[in-house]
């Protein structure tokens, strides 16, 4: 067995010290992040005419953070060894990720005109193909297992990376999850950030009616994560609590982001039937069109 | 002229020992196992380096998806569990974690085919090669003896890659000198001879051994080869060898559908070359209980009954 070694704790770029002082991004411009990743967002989906709406909005400003002010990658690095990892465990949430990756220089914005068309270099769900992306997921509940092997190699090599990995809530009924959590608290990783966005919504209906999830916050807390909530769609609060990882030495950290399924547009907000629906050429600018008053609204 | 063999070890057991003398001077190899140290013969490995192994439990989907992450920041990582969960339970992480995803890990099944015997065929894995050979970005190696093992072994650590290495848990024979007699990707020709080609795939190629010099002293000249890299398959070698033989037979420890026998079938019909040919196998159907030799002997895969499908094959009788 591996013995966990505290490697965490050096004061390095890559520490906590480091990012309370990083600030590279107003709470504005953050904002503003946000709403052009939800653009871009909407286009893609209608321009390859599929894809996952309300899960990719309800995401985007926890990866708006993630990517903006947390994880320690850029375009030119995504082969370092010491970069952070992201896994996005709830891969259909591809075009948000795919939004956030070509708006930010890691793949071209070209790439993201036929989603999962013939030939593109995009599939629907994340792969290796993109700069910058991990691991080739879309299955669910295979994410977290990944990322504890990560984090283990991590400790292993006493290098000072953390690993985070996104899950929709509805996937947390995959067993798999629930493996790797004793796995992460069992190995101490406390360089492991699992986030949770939790909209409470999956395909066939709320997580609640489909397989009840709650008491989630203490299910992860008896499983030994260190737990706090936050709401997933408030760019400041998620900077706040996503600079304080590890929450405590010694154990992985979990964050509940209490989002909004369809996020930034009215008529897709908290409605299943968006789950992958694509909107109409009126849908489109009417959404649009809300996103283009909320910047103005800045 | 067939070579006499000579005495071996599991190859579990060359397993570990390959595995030990390599970790000695290669810190990146990591053994992964779900409660399976003591079947997969990795005990002495995690006492000697216990910063090289991770437990996971009794929980083979985790055990592969963990593997994935640690195959993908540079580990070279050996997945120990039974051939029977890692290509069943654990199918969609071998599928997409390990083989999609392209991370390089040597998922090694362990206790395969029906080396579990009486414990029933939830223990069995005589599916697992039919499974995985349709899983693109994933080899498919079953060594038959310590050497084959070792070649297995060393051709991974040079080259890391998705790669499944089935072994069961007899010991067996030598049936090369060297290691380096292997080469993997390419089927190993112990004997040559112009009447019957049999092929054949792990543990059974000793009682096709056994068969095949038996052939021989009743003036039956054999071609015996070992087909150990099931996936890529050396497609050119065996059209080869049964170009020029007047009947082939294979013989497996796994079902007759999707393994070794109906491969071969497939190519050498692909490329125009029609023989006499028997698959001897498992068939689809409940399997009897009984020890890995009562279920060999149970179903043919023994050296009698090849020797008798030959004689039927060339009409000898």
């Amino acid at each position: 067995m591996i013995k966990v070694k505290n490697n965490h704790r050096t004061l390095n770029k890559y520490s906590k010290a480091f990012y309370h002082d990083w600030g590279i991004m107003t709470i504005k411009e953050l904002k503003e992040k946000s709403i052009l990743y939800r653009e871009t967002t909407l286009r893609i989906i209608r321009d390859s005419q599929s894809g996952h709406t309300g899960g990719d909005l309800s995401c985007i400003d926890i990866l708006n953070v993630l990517y903006n002010e947390i994880l320690n990658i850029s375009p030119d690095r995504v082969n370092d060894p010491d970069r952070d990892r992201y896994v996005q465990s709830k891969g259909h949430a591809a075009e948000a990720l795919y939004a956030v990756l070509s708006e930010n220089g890691f793949m071209p914005k070209e790439w993201t005109k036929n989603v999962g068309g013939y030939l593109s270099p995009a599939t629907g769900h994340p792969t290796k193909n993109i700069p910058g992306i991990e691991q080739n997921t879309g299955a669910l509940g295979h994410g977290l297992p990944m990322a504890v092997g990560m984090a283990i190699a991590g400790k292993m090599d006493g290098r000072a990376y953390r690993v985070f990995t996104l899950m929709g809530d509805g996937e947390l009924a995959e067993g798999t999850n629930w493996e790797a959590s004793m796995a992460a608290s069992h190995y101490r990783l406390d360089n492991l950030i699992v986030i949770v966005d939790r909209n409470g919504l999956q395909i066939s209906g709320t997580t609640e009616e489909v397989m009840a999830l709650e008491p989630l916050r203490a299910k992860f807390e008896s499983f030994g994560f260190c737990v706090r909530e936050v709401d997933g769609n408030d760019v400041a609060a998620l900077c706040s609590v996503l600079k304080e990882v590890p929450f405590e030495k010694g154990r992985p950290s979990l964050v509940i982001a209490h989002t909004i399924k369809g996020k930034g547009v009215s008529f897709m907000e908290n409605q299943v039937q968006w789950h992958h629906a694509v909107p109409t050429d009126e849908q489109f600018r009417q959404a649009i069109l809300e996103l283009e008053n909320e910047r103005m609204a800045l | 002229m067939l070579r006499p063999v000579e005495k071996g070890i599991a190859n579990l057991e060359c397993m570990a020992s390959v595995l030990t003398a390599h970790a000695e001077k290669d810190s990146s190899i990591i053994v992964v196992t779900s409660d399976s140290r003591s079947s997969g013969k990795v005990s002495g490995f995690a006492r000697q380096f216990p910063r090289q192994l991770v437990e996971v439990g009794i929980a083979e989907q985790d055990s592969v998806g963990i593997s994935a992450g640690l195959a993908s920041c540079n580990k070279k990582v050996f997945t120990v569990s039974p051939g029977s969960f890692l290509s069943a339970r654990a199918l969609e992480q071998v599928k997409n974690d390990v083989a999609y995803s392209q991370n390089p890990v040597a998922l090694i099944g362990i206790s395969s085919g029906v080396s579990y015997g009486g414990l029933g065929a939830t223990h069995h894995s005589i599916h697992d090669l039919a499974v995985l050979q349709a899983i693109p970005g994933l080899e498919v190696i079953v060594p038959a003896d310590n050497n084959e093992t070792e070649a297995a072994l060393v051709s991974y650590l040079e080259n890391p890659r998705p790669v499944y290495i089935r072994f069961g848990k007899k010991a067996m024979p030598r049936f090369y000198q060297a290691p380096d007699e292997v080469k993997i990707g390419k089927v190993s020709v112990l004997n040559e001879g112009d009447d019957l080609l049999i092929l054949a795939i792990g543990e059974p190629l000793w009682p096709a051994y056994d068969a095949a010099v038996a052939l021989e002293s009743s003036g039956v000249r054999c071609s015996l080869a070992s087909v150990h890299t099931l996936c890529p398959i050396d497609r050119d070698t065996i059209i080869e060898l049964a170009s020029h033989s007047r009947g082939i037979i294979t013989v497996e420890e796994h079902s007759v559908y999707g393994g070794l026998g109906s491969t071969v079938a497939a190519l050498l019909m692909e490329a125009g070359i029609y023989r006499p040919m028997k698959i001897i196998g498992f068939p689809r159907e409940e399997m009897v209980t009984g020890s890995q030799s009562d279920l060999f002997r149970h179903y043919g895969i023994d050296a009698e009954n090849i020797r008798k499908t030959a004689m039927d094959l060339l009409n000898r009788n």
